[in-house]
């Protein structure tokens, strides 16, 4: 074999406009090798994954597949030259099996019939050891079986050089494990697997070498056995980054937030959170653990007042907030911001621009006119009397226009802070990238300098860089004597960054602990509902010894709460 | 009975051509609301076919059956395919609304109905028509012979055999080839489709010429075989028209049930007929029960919201190649 390489690129440069996606990009590959592609988010790497892909040809550089120089200028180019991409956002049709999307497109000269395609997909399934239902149609899967079915669609035609963008981003552990196991067994069939990721412990564990993109330009490629994260995290980010996330100590008020035998149902009627206790204290950070889909989506919807509570109480303060609209709850100070999988789903709106994303939550406040009261002074009494009616009359015919160049202020503020890559605070968040899209989202919650935030994923998908920012953020507010609820899915950071982890299992809690004293065992064992602390101490964790109510304030307030209850279910 | 039967199965043919034309455009993701100004324009392009062809040959009084059916057709589908040409190059290429064209392209095509049907009319062309129509309308051999199974299966024109073939195959090929495959995708998820190398803009002015081009037959065969040659009353054309659009609701997407479906409709749209009613308010009633069975339908389909009778998810919205 006179050249190793499965793929090369050489000195690689694109720009879109002004801005440098990527500049002088060298990367090779080897045929049997698993080489992971780091980079923080907008650093490019999916830029460069696309001009391999066919998507976007390049300004500069040349691409050598198996020793010759290629030229991909369209995806059909590059299924020939065998490169298959598995896009981070899933390019599926709905209705369609999965055995139906994975022929989709292929043109083999063999007469259509999708039952040879079914058997042809099963057995590409068991050679890999996937497990797939090829009939299966893609609405009625889970995002790990959509993977599947995208990773299958790239090795039926036959790819030998797999790009996967971000593909851990949205799977459980058990999920990751099986995934990487299936990556083992075709990088031992000769395959040349190409991954992005921000997780370090994934590239320590699936890569055999590492490159890594700095901002669009070409950094270096390592040996993962001869590296460390320390050294990564270097590289990427440009300068040392502590990796170590700091428990800030504070000294905790009052609870902010109580709540006791909260149950509230899903969707599909079932009951998704299961008679709850819990309550955070300003200055406290209450981590949430469990997996995906035991309530968490449910418990923060009834929270933020989107979801009706069947059975329990809230209480903000000591006033209850079941039954509250939305909008008044987060006048009380409750702020609530959900990243959900696809990450663009809730919270902001992707063709409008940063600004108008603002104003999305404080479209109420109009610009307000104020007359300094030094300079009323020196005037005489019959014109101070007119500038203050003149600045009242103002306030009142500006009420109904929003405060544009506020929000404007706040977005250019927020950009800064948080470092988002963004054209203007005018371009529309669907063009930002996935990262930058989400700062928006929690930036704007913290924004509104609320005292309780309810944070469900807000690192998502971040790279560490940002990721690091959002936990410092989260612990500014928590130094104010902020109470945060995080639902988080990285043990190690929950354990490293809350006070106290509470543990939901199917709706259930199954028990609070002390994020300094618990083990990670442990808590796995909660969330798979082995190991259930709540037995012991039940109802305990919703009664604070310093709650804002006696204890006969609450019965008053439970039995006010079912007579409302009573008297909203006659109505 | 079997009369009332037989016209029903007669006009369901009209339905059936619109209703086809419309189910293969929307299975690419293009909502074509221009589909009665194009059957208007098949009733423009067949008839002035037709009238050439009369003129031409020198006994017109006994034309060639073949080739009368055959320019009559080719005219039809010349005409169709100019209008959604049209409405093609605009909603794929230029990606203007398709809601806004396709209303356009109906004011547009019956506007210039009316003006051919005029001119026609003016230079006489029109004379050969009620001879033309009687060829065209001619029914199968042995109808007569048959009894009552004759008059209800063979007694038909071979237009309205066309129809039945053509919901025959579109179902097949939608549901059993590659082709059918590649354009269901990429009117559900233009995005994967184009990600995995289909041409989707190709599939898209494919299925809009070839549906304007079908749903035109469907103007060509009122004229010609439903009202025998009486020009005069192609107006219906246009109603008919929406009536085919509401029909592919009606018939969940699927060519197959667009037969049953068309000629329920034809039904319903021929029994006023039938009814010994001398009043006109019942028989305005009566002529919107189409309507109604459609609306009911589709409360039906999104109440029982399940995801195999839903319209093309991507019916109605342009794709654009760079929003990903």
């Amino acid at each position: 074999m006179e050249n190793q390489f499965a793929l090369e690129l050489k000195n690689i440069t694109k720009t879109f406009g002004k801005t440098i996606a990527n500049k002088n990009v060298n990367l090779s590959i080897k045929r049997g090798e698993i080489l992971s592609l780091l980079g923080e988010n907008g650093s490019g790497k999916t830029t460069l994954m696309n001009m391999i892909s066919g998507i976007y040809y390049p300004d500069e550089g040349q691409i050598f597949i198996n020793g010759e120089e290629v030229k991909i200028s369209s995806p059909e180019d590059a299924f020939n030259y065998k490169i298959g991409m598995i896009h981070q956002h899933f390019k599926l049709v709905d209705i369609f099996s999965a055995a139906e999307n994975i022929v989709l497109g292929v043109r083999d000269g063999n007469k259509f019939s999708i039952k040879d395609v079914n058997s042809r997909v099963e057995a590409i399934a068991n050679k890999y050891g996937f497990n797939i239902d090829v009939k299966k149609k893609i609405y009625d899967m889970s995002v790990s079986e959509k993977q599947t079915v995208e990773i299958i669609k790239v090795l039926y035609r036959g790819a030998d050089i797999l790009i996967l963008d971000e593909p851990t981003a949205v799977l459980t552990p058990q999920e990751i494990t099986k995934l990487f196991d299936v990556l083992r067994k075709m990088r031992e069939d000769g395959k040349s697997i190409i991954i992005i990721t921000h997780k370090l412990n994934e590239v320590m564990e699936i890569s055999d070498r590492v490159s890594i993109l700095r901002k669009g330009e070409y950094i270096g490629t390592v040996n993962t056995s001869e590296t460390s994260e320390n050294e990564l995290t270097e590289m990427m980010v440009g300068k040392k980054v502590e990796l170590k996330i700091t428990r800030t100590q504070t000294d905790f008020d009052r609870p902010l937030l109580e709540v006791r035998n909260l149950s509230v149902k899903g969707d599909d009627g079932s009951k998704k959170v299961n008679d709850v206790n819990f309550y955070i204290r300003g200055g406290e950070i209450l981590g949430v653990a469990g997996v995906a889909g035991c309530g968490q989506k449910e418990l923060c919807e009834a929270i933020a007042g989107l979801r009706k509570v069947e059975d329990g109480l809230i209480m903000h303060k000591g006033e209850s907030i079941i039954g509250k609209p939305a909008n008044e709850i987060i006048e009380m100070g409750i702020s609530m911001s959900f990243i959900p999988e696809d990450r663009l789903g809730m919270g902001l709106a992707p063709n409008f621009s940063i600004t108008d994303n603002m104003m999305l939550k404080t479209f109420r406040e109009s610009k307000k006119f104020t007359v300094d009261s030094e300079k009323l002074k020196e005037q005489p009494k019959w014109k101070a009397f007119l500038l203050k009616s003149w600045c009242a009359v103002k306030n009142v015919a500006y009420k109904p226009f929003v405060d544009r160049k506020a929000a404007r202020k706040r977005a250019t503020e927020l950009i800064k802070r948080l470092e988002i890559v963004t054209p203007s605070t005018e371009t529309p968040i669907r063009r930002l990238s996935g990262g930058n899209v989400q700062k928006v989202l929690v930036g704007r919650e913290i924004e509104s300098n609320p005292n309780v935030i309810v944070t469900a994923y807000p690192v998502r998908g971040l790279d560490i860089n940002s990721s690091y920012v959002i936990y410092d953020m989260l612990n500014d507010e928590k130094k104010k004597g902020t109470g945060i609820l995080f639902i988080g899915e990285d043990l190690d950071v929950m354990m490293a960054l809350c006070d106290k982890i509470m543990v939901l299992c199917h709706g259930k809690n199954m028990g609070i602990v002390h994020a300094s004293k618990a083990t990670k065992e442990d808590l796995g064992l909660m969330m798979t509902g082995a190991l259930d602390l709540s037995e012991k101490n039940k109802k305990e964790y919703g009664k604070a010894k310093d709650s804002n109510l006696t204890d006969e304030q609450w019965i008053q307030k439970e039995k006010e709460e079912s007579a409302l209850k009573e008297g909203r279910n006659d109505g | 009975m079997i009369m009332f039967l037989q016209n029903a199965i007669r006009c369901s043919a009209t339905f059936m051509f619109g209703c086809l034309g419309e189910i293969i455009t929307e299975k690419s993701g293009h909502l074509n609301l221009g589909i009665p100004g194009i059957m208007c324009g098949g009733v423009a392009g067949g008839c002035l076919s037709v009238s050439l062809y009369m003129g031409a040959i020198p006994d017109p009084a006994h034309p060639s059956y073949i080739l009368l059916l055959l320019v009559g057709i080719l005219g039809a589908i010349i005409a169709g395919a100019f209008l959604g040409g049209i409405y093609a190059f605009l909603t794929v290429s230029l990606k203007c609304n398709q809601n806004i064209t396709g209303l356009a392209l109906t004011t547009f095509g019956a506007g210039f109905t009316e003006v051919i049907m005029k001119s026609l009319e003016a230079s006489g062309g029109r004379q050969h028509f009620s001879v033309a129509a009687t060829y065209i309308a001619k029914p199968l051999p042995f109808a007569e012979s048959l009894g009552w199974f004759g008059e209800l299966f063979l007694s038909y024109g071979m237009l309205v055999y066309l129809a039945i073939a053509l919901a025959v195959v579109t179902g097949i090929v939608l549901k059993k080839t590659r082709t059918g495959l590649h354009l269901r995708a990429v009117g559900e998820n233009p995005a994967a489709a184009d990600a995995v190398g289909i041409k989707v803009d190709a599939y898209k002015y494919g299925a809009i010429l070839t549906g304007s081009s079908i749903a035109a037959l469907g103007g060509f065969f009122y004229v010609m075989d439903f009202v025998q040659g009486l020009y005069n009353s192609y107006q219906p054309v246009e109603a008919v028209g929406w009536l085919a659009i509401a029909l592919v609701i009606f018939t969940l997407w699927r060519p197959s049930l667009s037969i049953l479906g068309s000629m329920l409709f034809g039904a319903l749209y021929t029994v006023s007929n039938f009814i010994p009613i001398s009043s006109q308010v019942a028989n305005a009633l009566i002529s919107f029960v189409p309507y109604v069975a459609t609306v009911i339908v589709l409360l039906s389909v999104s109440i029982m919201g399940s995801k195999n009778v839903q319209p093309p998810a991507s019916l109605g919205l342009n794709y654009f190649r760079e929003d990903r």
